[in-house]
């Protein structure tokens, strides 16, 4: 592992100006568009605590209603495989595949196999992925990680498309210009192709509904039509808290998504399936159930609306860090406020322990989030987990922020040491300030200083000047 | 009414003038106010930062200096939002304590934002303030979204005599502070800080005004390390200004 944080990553995407260009035009639409559609619905309030108090309810019961799943999906002659961990997923989808004897498989957008790093695996065993959302398809091509939930590309540019295009999809990429229909156009008629001689699709789902077995995927290109319909076999692969009790569940779902997701009433396609219909469609289905790390979230009273979670990316698009910083910096497939929360849990802090930070709490996300996730909440708990464990090392008591915070923490239940800190602190501080202020600190306020002054401690405090003024009373 | 003033540790040590603003305006308008002694900090730069248990320690020791107050009034909108939103938090998952929590819930209730207590509490919208000057408002995250303020502040502005208004562009948005975020992510803290500032700079105001002392010395110090000639002052001390005795 490098190391690499979100603060030396967001250091590089700053400085890319097509970057914050990309980001910044893609946010403020979305943000226009969402809050349009939001605003529309008179219900939008009652909508959003229905999809947060079935979340909350489902994942009480959730052992109960992955039984129910289970059992519909095998009624309706899908086959269910449960996977504890990401490489026990990978097993599964790989030992599948193999089983048909083919060389490739067409995905559709799925952020839980970019969480089980699916497609290294299979590689690995001979088996060539091929994205057919086109964003993701760029981000495949170009070999690098998406940088938004809905729109993974959106960090490249159109010149840059057209390059991966002419260099990577054979006769269809041939002297093509970098106009948009241009480019749609040579995706269309590359993908057709894939689609029509690949036997074996693999796809994430938006929703499962428990009592039907049906799986539900949303989305806006036609592609995952094309991946759910056309192929013998289909491998479905969702985390377990996607599940939904009843298919009246979907009523809120189906609303909340894509106005929140796209700005849009309802999205272009949906797709729901329950198990093989014989003649129509793939004659196999296999649903992976992935656990990963989810239920060790659902243990943890304060953290557990993680979970609530339905990827809609609202929370990126109002977020003024992630505007800024870019996806890239946060060096996962989820991105922004959910990343920063969600992330860490899974990956573990050790590895993504510079997440929890990557936030000023301005509590923007947890104003839009369509289930109502509190994620500033989240974020400070998760920091208090990264506290925790340095503490339990002594380089990690020793070190500045910790002595930092004991010593103010000491100030500030003892009224006279913290009064006679202030008065040393204004001699101390006679060295450093220019003009009534302080263009310069020391590390670790250095961080400060970068782009602030500081103001002078006054001569006198709020408590020297209210106590003169009671004893001249 | 009596009024408990809760002036928390930035106001203390870096902007008195806050203070003794908010005594002038309470006063003027017929309050008695007390400034209990012992009172520190709200504990948020700990909380915030993860130190959970020293934040705990704050709660308890704010509760113990304002148990018995009719109202607690708070120039500082986050300092208020912690204890609204964070202190409940931190006495049910952190101290796992039910005294602790009672207490809190017993006590939150009394505890005002500055211009919430104006204008809520009190039903006020014009605190007979006199101020000539060209004057943005940078509504903080915490007034906007823990506290809900709302238009409140702006409404007293809109009230102040000689006061020339303009609307910040973008208003809704982080100015990058975060407390430690501001160092942590100095750089990300910095780029939100340009717009803000840029969004400042073209209402071509010369003072820029807000609800909580800590955004302001951010926006402020970014200011001032510009030369753009622009100042901030906290809202409480264009209230405190009067024709008779005007504020700078
Ligand atoms: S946390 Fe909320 S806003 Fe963000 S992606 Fe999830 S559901 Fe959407």
């Amino acid at each position: 592992m490098s190391n690499a944080t979100f603060t030396s990553r967001a250091a590089k995407s700053l400085r890319n100006s097509q970057l914050r260009r990309n980001i910044n035009k893609a946010t403020t639409t979305i943000r226009g568009k969402t809050a349009r559609v939001t605003a529309e619905l008179p219900d939008w309030e009652a909508l959003r605590l229905a999809g947060r108090e079935i979340k909350r309810s489902t994942l009480a019961e959730l052992d109960k209603h992955l039984i129910a799943l289970e059992e519909s999906v095998t009624r309706a002659g899908g086959t269910v495989h449960w996977a504890r961990d990401a490489a026990e997923a990978r097993e599964i989808v790989v030992r599948l595949t193999k089983a048909h004897n083919t060389d490739q498989v067409i995905k559709i957008k799925s952020m839980t196999t970019d969480e089980i790093e699916l497609n290294p695996a299979l590689e690995g065993a001979g088996i060539r992925p091929y994205e057919t959302d086109l964003a993701d398809m760029i981000v495949q091509m170009g070999r690098e990680k998406p940088s938004h939930l809905l729109v993974p590309a959106i960090h490249k540019n159109r010149v840059e498309i057209r390059d991966l295009f002419r260099d990577q999809m054979g006769s269809h990429g041939e002297g093509l210009s970098d106009r948009p229909t241009d480019l749609t156009k040579a995706a269309r008629a590359y993908l057709r192709d894939k689609f029509l001689e690949t036997r074996v699709a693999i796809s994430g789902a938006n929703f499962a509904v428990a009592e039907t077995g049906s799986v539900v995927v949303v989305e806006s290109e036609g592609n995952g039509r094309m991946c759910l319909t056309l192929p013998d076999v289909l491998i479905s692969i969702m985390g377990i808290e996607k599940v939904l009790p009843r298919w009246q569940d979907l009523e809120v779902f189906l609303q909340l998504l894509p106005r929140a997701a796209t700005g849009e009433r309802m999205n272009p396609y949906t797709s729901i399936w329950t198990g093989t219909v014989p003649g129509d469609g793939p004659r196999e289905f296999h649903l992976v159930l992935l656990d990963n790390g989810r239920s060790k979230i659902l243990a943890d009273e304060v953290s557990r609306e993680t979970l609530h979670c339905i990827r809609c990316s609202r929370c990126l698009n109002v977020c003024p860090v992630y505007e800024r910083a870019g996806g890239h910096a946060y060096d996962s497939m989820y991105q922004g406020p959910i990343g920063a929360i969600v992330t860490p849990q899974l990956k573990g802090l050790e590895e993504a322990g510079s997440l929890p930070y990557a936030s000023s709490l301005c509590g923007a996300c947890h104003e839009v989030c369509p289930v109502k996730i509190n994620i500033p909440q989240i974020l400070v708990h998760l920091r208090g987990k990264v506290v925790e464990s340095k503490r339990e090392t002594a380089l990690g008591k020793l070190s500045g922020e910790n002595m930092a915070m004991q010593v103010a923490s000491r100030l500030f239940n003892n009224q006279q040491a913290l009064e006679w800190s202030l008065w040393a602190g204004r001699l101390g501080q006679k060295l450093l300030t220019r003009d009534g202020v302080m263009p310069w600190l020391p590390p670790p306020l250095s961080g400060w200083t970068l782009s602030r002054d500081f103001p002078a401690l006054p001569e006198q405090s709020f408590r020297d000047w209210w106590k003169q003024r009671e004893n001249g009373k | 009414m009596r009024v408990s003033l809760f002036i928390t540790c930035i106001n203390d040590s870096l902007y008195p003038h806050t203070g003794q603003a908010v005594v002038r305006v309470l006063e003027r308008l017929g309050h008695e106010v007390v400034f209990p002694e012992g009172q520190s900090c709200c504990g948020q730069m700990h909380h915030n930062s993860g130190y959970a248990p020293e934040a705990v320690a704050m709660v308890r020791q704010f509760v113990e200096i304002f148990r018995e107050a009719e109202v607690v009034v708070v120039p500082s909108t986050s300092c208020t939002a912690m204890i609204r939103t964070q202190y409940p938090h931190l006495a049910r998952h952190v101290a796992k304590d039910a005294a602790l929590l009672e207490a809190v819930e017993a006590l939150v209730p009394r505890v005002w934002e500055f211009s919430e207590f104006l204008t809520r509490k009190l039903g006020l919208t014009d605190v007979g303030a006199y101020y000539p000057h060209r004057v943005t408002y940078h509504s903080s995250c915490n007034s906007l979204r823990s506290l809900g303020l709302g238009d409140g502040p702006l409404t007293l502005l809109r009230h102040v005599r000689g006061l020339d208004l303009v609307e910040l562009p973008n208003n809704t948005e982080c100015c990058g502070f975060g407390g430690t975020f501001a160092v942590k992510n100095a750089e990300t803290s910095t780029a939100m800080l340009t717009d803000k500032m840029r969004h400042i700079l073209s209402t071509n105001a010369e003072i820029c005004t807000a609800g909580d002392n800590s955004c302001l010395m951010h926006i402020g110090g970014g200011l001032s390390r510009q030369r753009t000639g622009v100042r901030t002052v906290h809202l409480a001390q264009i209230l405190a200004s009067t024709a008779e005795a005007p504020l700078a």
